[in-house]
């Protein structure tokens, strides 16, 4: 039985980290360039509702939103001042770009609210729920639910729409594109949006019950580079499917060998993936 | 600029870096001096591989702390002088190099710098864990010289001296590999590793010779790191923070350029030590600030670094005088 409620809160927890790789599949099956500060964003938008909270005494109900107005806008600014720039430029350019970024957005926060870990009272979703003979706590339930809504409601927009047929027409063939009629610098924008957006919903989300520190950003760039790896470059289904596999592992390992080693069997799979099929599990090219 | 010129400038800076302990009497500015030319070693360590290989490894604190560690290593186990361990970290980092490195090889550009930091991350939680380097904790040094071969010293010149001779023997040895097959060979592959691979370069073996010397290299750096400081923990060997600094230093110089991480070095290291000086420990958060708005301004507009920036400026100087 302890065994189901191990996976149970590790689907729950990988369904949020599906929610904040769909958007690092989304910018980089886009545009070819990783944001290496995704996790950073994360840990943004994890302070934001922390603030909302104890500053505004807003709930959840409205900084969930919130913070994803906040890191889209974020999202678009970084695209149009350094991203648009710097992918034109040499690989170094690239990985240097996004990864000043991060060291800028993590130590910026470390300096402004300190090392000391804070986090939103429990109370805030309180409760537990009974599923047969397995306890899941509300806010886990409510924040892995919304994040497996929002993820799949990405997928419909994308494939079902207009809009995101112009997003993937980018993605497919920029030049096409714009002959088509599109402007793929302004669908870039929007990408780099939309993915810095789940990024804030699901920091929003993990803030309802996990612990929130400055240097947390790191291992979740880490695991968004995992999911999106494993899921293909670009695909939210597989970034869905790959998100839910790494928390339930995860959780597995931190039961099993322990909470230590937790990230060490994340990072050897993620490895081992890579050497074995480079262009990821369901990935194809 | 001519190229006469050049020399003279780079010999005036030689005369310049190795009286500098002299020059100045302040023990502060002296130890500077030194940590200049350490984070230069480590930076032009990396550039033979993320510079003018062009894979962008932002894993190496594997072998700085495989350096680090061996020295406190063999001195906790085996009561050796320090110095004694930078062999075997040699050996271990280049055997990691060869078992992490190789596979790691066949992906391209953003994969293989992720490839690096997940590979590095997983060997600190590992060296955290485990009891024989001292797990969270870390490893001293002996406490006080029991020989001269402790390289124990109060003073920061011998260390001064110790570096600057690692870092002739290093910057002498790249310069020769420049001009040989080798050099033509990285190139190529920074260039494009399938466009070289089409014409006969073999990518792969040369991929690794680069990673074997740098990985070297930058152990050494790290057997030099342990026995000056005298203690070695994760974060301080191992940390994400050491790879990151040796691709600041590499990139502000100029990746790919003989004389760019030594440049790097120049102006980061008294900036990064001036900024810990004032705001005390709590500097540290303040310095990476500083240093993630380096790259990010670097990547955005000058991708070269201060050589690319030097090159420019002298190029139209000339183009004036012609």
């Amino acid at each position: 039985m302890i065994l189901v409620q191990v996976v149970v809160s590790g689907l729950l927890m990988g369904s949020v980290y599906a929610l904040f790789s769909s958007g690092l599949t989304l910018i980089w099956g886009m545009m070819n360039v990783v944001n290496f500060a995704h996790g950073d964003f994360v840990m943004l938008a994890m302070y934001a509702a922390f603030f909302a909270f104890t500053l505004l005494k807003l709930g959840p109900v409205f900084f969930v939103p919130g913070a994803a107005v906040l890191l889209f806008l974020l999202g678009v600014i970084v695209y149009l001042g350094l991203v648009r720039h710097v992918s034109k430029g040499p690989m170094l350019a690239q990985i240097l770009g996004t990864f000043g970024l991060a060291l800028v957005l993590r130590y910026a926060a470390f300096w402004a609210f300190t090392a000391n870990f804070v986090s939103l009272p429990d109370t805030l979703v309180g409760g537990t729920f009974d599923l047969g003979g397995v306890r899941v706590e509300a806010s886990r339930l409510l924040a892995g639910v919304l994040a497996l809504i929002i993820t799949i409601g990405m997928h419909l927009v994308l494939t079902r729409t207009a809009l995101g047929s112009r997003l993937l027409a980018v993605s497919e063939d920029r030049n096409a594109a714009m002959l088509m009629g599109i402007r793929p610098d302004r669908m870039q924008a929007l990408a780099w949006g939309v993915g810095a957006a789940s990024t804030g919903v699901a920091g929003a989300l993990i803030a309802l019950f996990f612990y929130i520190s400055p240097t947390v950003g790191e291992s979740l760039s880490l695991i968004a580079f995992v999911v999106v790896c494993l899921g293909g470059f670009g695909s939210v289904p597989g970034a869905l499917i790959a998100g839910l596999g790494i928390g339930v592992v995860e959780a597995l390992s931190a039961y099993l060998i322990g909470a230590v080693y937790q990230d060490v069997v994340v990072y050897a799979l993620f490895l081992g993936v890579l050497w074995v099929r480079p262009q990821g599990l369901l990935g194809t090219n | 600029m001519s190229s006469s010129q050049n020399r003279i400038l780079i010999l005036i800076g030689f005369l310049f870096i190795a009286a500098w302990p002299l020059l100045v009497d302040d023990v502060f500015l002296q130890r500077i001096g030194a940590l200049v030319l350490l984070a230069a070693i480590s930076a032009s360590a990396w550039n033979l591989l993320g510079g003018y290989a062009g894979q962008v490894s932002v894993g190496h604190a594997v072998y700085f702390g495989a350096g680090a560690y061996a020295s406190l290593v063999v001195y906790t186990q085996f009561g050796w002088p320090p110095i004694f361990g930078a062999p075997i970290g040699v050996a271990v980092s280049m055997a990691i190099a060869a078992l992490v490195g190789t596979p790691t090889f066949r992906l391209r550009g953003h994969y293989f710098s992720m490839a690096t930091i997940a590979a590095a991350e997983l060997i600190r939680i590992l060296a955290s864990n485990w009891p024989l380097v001292g797990a969270a904790v870390g490893l001293m040094g002996p406490p006080v010289p029991r020989s001269f071969w402790d390289l124990s010293f109060i003073s920061p010149l011998p260390y001064h001296y110790i570096f600057l001779a690692v870092l002739v023997v290093l910057l002498g040895l790249t310069w020769h590999l420049q001009r040989s097959k080798m050099g033509y060979y990285l190139a190529a592959i920074r260039g494009g590793d399938r466009a070289a691979g089409s014409l006969g370069v073999p990518v792969l073996r040369y991929k690794v010779y680069a990673l074997l010397l740098s990985a070297g290299f930058t152990s050494i750096a790290g057997s030099l790191y342990a026995v000056m400081v005298g203690f070695v923990d994760p974060d301080s060997a191992l940390g994400i923070l050491i790879s990151v600094k040796m691709l600041i230093v590499a990139a502000l110089g100029g990746a790919g350029s003989l004389f760019g991480p030594l440049v790097g070095a120049i102006i980061l290291i008294p900036l990064e030590e001036t900024t810990n000086a004032i705001f005390g420990g709590g500097g540290t958060g303040i310095t990476f600030i500083v240093y993630g708005a380096i790259i990010l301004l670097i990547a955005r507009f000058q991708p070269g670094g201060v050589a690319a920036l030097w090159n420019a400026l002298t190029a139209r100087r000339q183009s004036r005088v012609s």
